[in-house]
């Protein structure tokens, strides 16, 4: 089985937001990066799916060349190869035009099976693994909390507002993954040293152009500075009066 | 001005509350709206739906089984056929789910989650967070369709006098996938994402068999939901479902309680936009007090179950 697990290079979770010079980005300087919060997750389920049904597992992201380290930190963990559709500005493109070059590299790597996490924790749109999916005419499922994948089917559990959902889906499919899916290997010394060696393939990103056009970026507006009413449970009768009468929440 | 196409959830034949917010942001888009529902209740849930400005209301009717993508392909054939310059969902796990697949279809790209619509100005604007909240974007759409997702409490539900036009329409094919079973909740609890109050608990919890005082305060408000802290989640307290943060749920509730939670960067990046943010906590320097409008300084198991009784009798006398 021919298994792809996507990931994205993105500011990791401590990093603070500065608005750049133009007004309608983010300053990038000082920017650590990662790989999304969920992609050790699609990782890990990718690699799972291979040790259980056999094929290779390619770990794809469009980004930078630099976009290499996070490749190469799934690929010790057992990927066996690595690609970069590169495009520097990657963090511009909308979901669509991701999507759109994902989706050819996906059909041309004759992939059965393509895993995203749920969401890339930079811009949130939570929208490429579907809408990849809808490009090649594939089954999807998104933020699986559970999956079972067996000869040419797949079944998966879901949840929303009003419970967990059992999907039954065809392969060819992608599969998105929230947290809970499974439990992430770390790598050993031996992947990290194997990995250096491993193969990362680079050819640019095929342009899509953008249909989200970026008006302003701001901060958002600072709170009302508050106060406190008071200390230990001797402040309660104040917090439930400012609740009431100033908030209007009881 | 262009039809706009909402994708209206319903379940038991209500339409859900983020859907009629998702209906009221539909509004700013200036054409007439035309709802859709789908699955078993759909007729009961449109009758409603003109009071929340639906001008039609279509039902799918006749899908053997619930499927995302076949429903995704008649929702962007209703988009076409009606020829509407937009198509909007409530960002819920069934709407952020279809509305991908709908752009997609449609071959427009989606503005996920977003805060603002708004078409006073020149041309429509959209506004939605980046990097969960720690910027905001004002974006407009270039493409022939705008396709988007409406974040849940972020939108006034708006109700006036309206009849609208009930059509049933046959939905097309089996999907690729299906869901076969759905098992609801245990005792209907409210997601955090949804919920008009949500209180979140962190490690000044000291452990899981402490968050009854949290489900408990929660409880005393009838209408909350319980969220918790990155830290709590990852140590297994919690299930990731109550995760409010970054790497989590960004929520925007009327009242937000955080108990034992210092307020980490990524953890404000999810819930600073809550409209009122109440903070326990027993070190006075938590960064949590300098978003909070209200701070009680002090250890929560002193605190909640004090503002716990103080709440049930205030609800008694209300």
């Amino acid at each position: 089985m021919k298994i792809v697990a996507c990931i994205k290079r993105v500011p990791t979770t401590e990093a603070q937001a500065r608005i750049g010079a133009d007004g309608k980005s983010l300053d990038a300087a000082g920017f650590q990066y990662m790989a999304s919060f969920y992609d050790e997750i699609a990782v890990e389920e990718a690699l799972k799916t291979k040790e259980k049904l056999s094929g290779d597992v390619t770990v794809l992201t469009l980004g930078p060349q630099d976009a290499s380290k996070e490749l190469r930190e799934f690929i010790a963990r057992g990927a066996d190869a690595g690609a970069i559709l590169v495009d520097p500005a990657w963090h511009s493109r909308d979901a669509r035009s991701t999507a759109k070059a994902l989706a050819k590299k996906i059909g041309a790597l004759g992939a059965d099976l393509a895993f995203f996490g749920r969401v890339a924790t930079d811009r949130d749109h939570a929208a490429v693994g579907p809408m990849v999916a809808t490009y090649l005419g594939w089954a999807c499922v998104t933020e699986a909390i559970s999956l079972e994948i067996s000869t040419g089917k797949g079944l998966a559990k879901r949840e929303t507002e009003h419970g967990i959902e059992t999907v039954e889906f065809t392969l060819p499919a992608v599969v998105t993954c929230n947290k809970g899916l499974n439990e992430p290997r770390r790598p050993n010394l031996k992947g990290i040293m194997a990995a250096k060696s491993k193969p990362i393939a680079e050819e640019p990103a095929e342009a899509v152009a953008n249909q989200s056009v970026v008006l302003k970026v701001e901060l958002p507006p600072a709170r009302k500075p508050g106060r406190i009413v008071g200390e230990g449970s001797a402040a309660v009768p104040a917090l439930v009066r400012a609740l009431r009468e100033e908030a209007q929440v009881l | 001005m262009s039809a706009v196409v909402v994708h209206v959830e319903q379940e038991g034949g209500k339409p859900v509350r983020a859907s009629l917010e998702c209906l009221a942001a539909a509004r700013a888009c200036g054409g007439p709206i035309v709802a859709v529902v789908a699955r078993d209740g759909a007729k009961q849930a449109a009758a409603g739906l003109g009071r929340h400005g639906a001008s039609k209301v279509v039902c799918l009717s006749g899908a053997q089984r619930p499927s995302p993508d076949a429903l995704a392909r008649d929702l962007a054939k209703l988009v076409r056929e009606q020829k509407a310059g937009a198509f909007l969902a409530a960002a819920t796990a069934t709407g952020k789910d279809l509305a991908p697949r709908v752009a997609a279809e449609l071959d427009v790209t989606l503005f996920s989650d977003c805060t603002g619509i708004d078409s006073r100005g020149e041309g429509l604007q959209i506004v939605r967070p980046w990097l969960a909240g720690k910027a905001i974007a004002t974006l407009s759409c270039s493409g022939p369709i705008l396709c988007a997702t409406t974040r849940p409490n972020a939108f006034a539900i708006a109700e006036a006098d309206g009849a609208a036009e009930v059509l049933e329409v046959p939905s097309g094919g089996e999907g690729k996938a299906v869901v076969t079973a759905v098992a609801p909740k245990p005792g209907g609890k409210l997601d955090v994402k949804e919920a008009p109050i949500v209180v979140s608990g962190g490690r000044g919890l000291r452990g899981p068999e402490h968050f009854h005082l949290i489900e408990e305060l929660a409880a005393a408000f009838g209408n909350a939901a319980t969220g918790a802290s990155r830290a709590v989640v990852d140590a297994g307290w919690r299930p990731h479902a109550e995760q409010v943060g970054q790497t989590g749920k960004t929520v925007a509730p009327k009242l937000y309680i955080a108990v034992g939670i210092s307020g980490a960067i990524q953890h404000l990046a999810g819930m600073r936009t809550s409209k009122v943010i109440v903070a326990i906590n027993k070190d006075a320097e938590a960064p949590i007090f300098k978003i909070a409008d209200f701070g009680v300084v002090g250890d929560a198991f002193e605190v909640v179950p004090a503002l716990t009784k103080a709440v049930r009798e205030a609800r008694a006398h209300a």
